[in-house]
């Protein structure tokens, strides 16, 4: 008897390691995550208009119908990112995801304080590597650290009534997400 | 024999607590620092970089995108003031206000996170949609026929799950449930 009540108690320990063990492993293997749902359709470090959800169809689960959504799907191996976003009339924000879907960091139009809200993407190695008289003249400009080489940018303007959607859509479709290189050639 | 046979129970006992206890925590929500006002409950950790192993674990099982801490807060609610769970054959009064923000909407969803198809296209309400009372509260009926006033369309699905985004808002990971952070109540009117 006493036996078996060991072994009980045994297992359930084991149960325990099992289920952290999934836990932590859950993230690292799901194939139906947001970010793997988006890189069937989001080419790299350029941003691509997402539909608006209907009951039909929605690009991922529990979307905000209000709102007009666009996303730059990015991967800083090749360098760092630049991205600029104009401001829709109601609100418009930017939110940063590592590739295991974690929000790292989110900044909207009224934090940002301007017409358009300009951002640096790069790693920590990256922003250690700029040359020091580049940060000073890049103060006015905001860095951000990514922890993962890849994830998401998730770029959404607010449409208050269904009338505005097109305008919301038509500010997210101005917005760009390109590499700093890219940026800075002449054209 | 005997050791063979014990050290199979104690596998078997190990799998089904360890996938039983992932299945639980993954389906109920066991993420950390929950702020549950009224029949609402945020994850406001969630949106921000410290989110932990469980809220990253059903975000990846799920599929969507946490709202950032800095975009704003969602508050879910699947069942009403008095831990009913929310019926869409039932008609479902949303009253009150809401804690100050920018903006807000309401949005209702399957519990996989679907939207619910209606003749009206309507699947939720934006803050500045709504028409409120004198005093500067709202009503809005969740009801599978047409209402007067704000009416939300729950299509007549049986389980459904409202979704209150606060955009731009300072309710956040040290907020504590009171006065400050009114939410609107959810009561039952009738069902059928």
């Amino acid at each position: 008897m006493i036996r078996w009540l060991l072994l009980l108690l045994g297992g359930a320990l084991l149960g325990g390691i099992v289920h952290l063990a999934t836990i932590i492993i859950l993230p690292r293997t799901a194939t139906q995550d947001a970010y793997s749902r988006l890189a069937r359709s989001a080419p790299v470090n350029a941003v691509t208009a997402l539909a608006t959800p209907s009951p039909a169809a929605a690009p991922m689960p529990f979307m905000d119908p209000a709102f007009a959504s666009a996303v730059c799907r990015y991967d800083l191996s090749q360098g760092p990112l630049k991205l600029s976003v104009p401001v829709s009339p109601a609100y418009t924000s930017v939110s940063f995801y590592t590739r295991y879907d974690v929000a790292y960091y989110a900044i909207n139009d009224r934090a940002a304080g301007r017409r358009v809200i300009e951002l640096d993407l790069m790693t920590p190695d990256q922003h250690n590597q700029m040359p020091e008289d580049e940060d000073i003249t890049a103060a006015d400009r905001l860095i951000v650290e990514s922890p993962t080489l890849t994830g998401l940018i998730a770029i959404r303007a607010l449409a208050p009534e269904p009338g505005l959607m097109s305008v919301a859509q038509n500010t997210i479709a101005a917005a760009k997400c390109v590499r700093a290189d890219d940026a800075n050639r002449p054209n | 024999m005997r050791l063979l046979l014990g050290s199979l129970f104690a596998l078997v006992v190990a799998a089904v607590v360890g996938l039983g206890a992932t299945y639980l925590a993954l389906t109920r929500g066991a993420a950390f620092g929950p702020l549950t006002i009224g029949s609402w409950t945020a994850w406001p950790k969630t949106g921000t970089a410290d989110a932990d192993p469980y809220a990253q674990a059903e975000i990846a099982r799920i599929g969507r995108l946490p709202t950032a801490l800095g975009d704003g807060v969602a508050f879910t609610a699947t069942s009403d003031d008095n831990g009913r769970r929310l019926d869409g054959r039932c008609d479902v009064v949303l009253s009150g206000v809401t804690p100050a923000a920018r903006f807000w909407t309401l949005t209702l969803y399957r519990p996989d996170g679907e939207l619910v198809a209606n003749s009206l296209s309507r699947f939720g309400f934006t803050s500045q949609e709504i028409t409120r009372f004198a005093d500067g509260s709202f009503q809005i009926v969740v009801a599978p026929r047409a209402n007067p006033g704000n009416w939300l369309p729950t299509g007549g699905i049986e389980r459904y799950i409202l979704l209150l985004r606060l955009y731009d808002t300072a309710v956040g990971v040290s907020t504590k449930a009171g006065r400050e952070v009114p939410m609107p109540a959810v009561n039952v009117r009738s069902c059928p």
